[in-house]
């Protein structure tokens, strides 16, 4: 995700703009992300841990990452093979059935380093992922509540260098990574799992 | 309406239960409800009586139901493995019951396409508008002599989870170390493509860790499989399997048709299965029989003389009988394979029909996605997807979307794979069977 916010609004024009010349045709909104839904949970609540919970993610920030995996910017195992079968109109429908859901917290267990998790947010997360990460508006990907495992696989391609998570955010990551260890991420994901 | 506010109108109606999602008036004439008949609680019937209460909870939706538990077919390759419990793929229905749905236990004796009425053993008569048939798979025991439904409790086809899937474990854990287990796959087209060579990855998987001196030998009727390559090349990983000389005699043994694979005959007492390239005596034997849609659909006259329903894609109505659908395995809706998540995907395609037709509206656009993750080894995984389109009366790929898993993943995204089969298994259960 690279300058979200911005990207984001000219997509969004761009796809009304050619709305119904979409690859799955006439397909609605709904039956268009109901098919999500047996990997991401009912309506985007996911209660499986890799998976992550799409529910209540912002416009922008779904349609952008959906564009990543089709292109294959953004590392995936699956994502890039069921990206390829839509385009962004349909990536846009599936954005505005899931970010009117609402954002959905994991139930799972958490870790003991949720403490300085929270001040390595505050001074590095914190402009991008406002308020603990937890709205939509900001148009980045929620982490307050949402599924560590999948929250460490993304950290974890982004720090072996198989996802380019941008400019800015790979500076504050390797800057985490360089000082504190695999133990200062870990404490990130502490807090986040600690968030509902 | 636009998307827009037919969606609130969904939200609404499921926090409420009352709203109805397309906003039409909830009343049949003459007063009474819609009536929705659901034959068959398996992955198809249960999820397509849940979105038929969330698209609409004006409709009424009573699910008949064989049995107070479902067992889910996929992951029970691992019970096989002891990687896993018989337990944890134990489902119920309290979760539909929470939406609406009223679900009745009993056994469908027949279904009066007439009448458009749905009838049991215990004697009870359910009458519909509109009729969903998703009664899963029969065996076509008549494919190999010596082989029946009777035998089967003992030498087991294990291809519909539940007392058959403890059964084969039991037989695999007391059989010795050094001992040989016969599989015989079934012909194209049936149940889960991949799933009797994940059986055969996960028992080589307890072999190896327990019985390492141990033999599989498949017997196939077909010259290759679903996930062929990726399936090869990891028991070549962790088996000791040679894909340029797939009979030879490592951990696993491959004789496929061209090898004389097909199988036709089985003798009981002395576990041997005869097929054109000789007999195959095992310590274990595993049958997968051929297959043909689910005895009911036989019993209503939805099958062609192949064996299963012929549908019309886009609301999955029978080209038999108006007003009657069929979905999931038992349907005939190629390309789409027989899946779990398939049937979800045709339940879904299938409920927002029914509700829209229903409601006097044409069938909506339809859209579909398969997923199947198949585990070769504890941290090692597989998957194939594809998304699918309705094109000029059909259903079709959408043309560079989907595929296999890339040979050029490494452990890491492999062991992804794994995880990612696991929480597909949270999900697409809640999404089934959640309340």
């Amino acid at each position: 995700m690279k300058n979200t916010q911005t990207l984001g609004v000219a997509l969004l024009i761009g796809s009304i703009a050619f709305s119904g010349a979409s690859i799955a045709g006439e397909a609605s909104a709904e039956a268009l992300s109901y098919t999500c839904a047996g990997c991401h949970g009912t309506n985007g609540a996911s209660g499986g841990p890799a998976m992550p919970s799409i529910a209540g993610m912002s416009l922008a920030y779904i349609v952008e990452s959906m564009k990543d995996f089709k292109s294959g910017e953004r590392v995936s195992t699956i994502m890039t093979r069921i990206a390829k079968g839509y385009d962004e109109d349909d990536f846009t429908k599936m954005g505005k059935f899931f970010s009117a859901q609402n954002r959905h917290s994991a139930n799972q267990s958490v870790g003991s380093m949720a403490k300085k998790g929270a001040k390595l947010h505050k001074d590095n997360c914190e402009k991008c992922h406002t308020e603990q990460g937890t709205v939509a508006e900001d148009d980045s990907g929620f982490l307050a509540g949402q599924w560590t495992p999948y929250l460490r696989y993304t950290l974890v391609d982004a720090l072996d260098g198989s996802h380019d998570m941008g400019k800015k955010m790979m500076k504050k990551l390797n800057k985490v990574h360089e000082k504190g260890g695999d133990q200062d991420i870990q404490a990130l994901l502490d807090y986040y799992a600690s968030l509902k | 309406m636009s998307n827009f506010s037919r969606r609130n109108f969904i939200k609404a109606g499921v926090a409420a239960g009352a709203v109805t999602a397309t906003g039409f008036t909830p009343f049949a004439i003459g007063g009474s409800k819609k009536q929705v008949v659901i034959v068959g609680g398996g992955m198809g019937g249960a999820t397509a009586a849940k979105y038929i209460r969330m698209m609409d909870s004006s409709v009424e939706v009573t699910l008949i139901e064989a049995n107070k538990d479902y067992y889910t077919c996929f992951l029970s390759n691992e019970v096989l493995s002891g990687e896993r419990t018989l337990d944890s793929l134990k489902f119920g229905y309290s979760g539909l019951e929470k939406h609406g749905v009223k679900v009745v236990f009993d056994y469908v004796s027949g279904i009066d396409a007439g009448k458009q009425m749905v009838n049991t053993k215990g004697g009870k008569s359910f009458k519909y508008d509109r009729c969903i048939v998703a009664p899963g798979i029969d065996f076509k025991w008549e494919t190999i002599e010596g082989y029946d439904a009777n035998e089967a409790e003992t030498t087991t086809h294990a291809w519909k989870a539940g007392s058959q899937t403890a059964t084969l474990r039991k037989q695999l854990e007391d059989m010795k170390n050094g001992g040989t287990f016969v599989m015989v796959a079934p012909p194209n087209p049936f149940r889960c493509p991949p799933g009797p060579y994940e059986r055969v990855s996960q028992i080589a998987h307890y072999f190896k860790q327990h019985k390492p001196k141990s033999k599989i030998i498949i017997l196939d009727p077909k010259a290759k499989f679903s996930k062929f390559g990726l399936f090869t090349s990891g028991w070549q990983r962790h088996y000791g399997f040679d894909p340029s000389n797939p009979t030879a005699a490592g951990m696993i043994s491959f004789v496929n048709s061209e090898n004389g694979g097909t199988a036709t005959a089985y003798d009981a007492k002395s576990k041997t299965v005869t097929a054109a390239a000789g007999k195959f005596k095992g310590d274990v034997v595993n049958i997968i029989p051929a297959q043909k849609a689910g005895a009911i659909a036989f019993g209503a006259g939805l099958a062609d003389d192949k064996g299963w329903c012929p549908t019309e894609g886009k609301t999955f109505e029978s080209s038999i009988h108006k007003n009657i659908h069929v979905i999931g395995d038992a349907a005939v809706a190629s390309p789409l394979p027989k899946s779990a998540y398939a049937a979800s995907s045709e339940a879904k395609v299938c409920a927002a029909a029914v509700v829209a037709l229903l409601n006097g509206k044409e069938a909506p656009h339809p859209t579909y996605v398969n997923t199947c993750y198949s585990i070769i080894a504890p941290g090692d995984g597989i998957s194939v997807a594809m998304v699918y389109d309705y094109k000029d009366g059909k259903i079709v790929k959408v043309e560079g979307s989907g595929g296999l898993t890339s040979t050029e993943f490494d452990a890491k995204l492999r062991a992804r794979e794994v995880e990612y089969a696991y929480s597909w298994f949270k999900n697409i259960t809640g999404d089934t069977f959640g309340g």
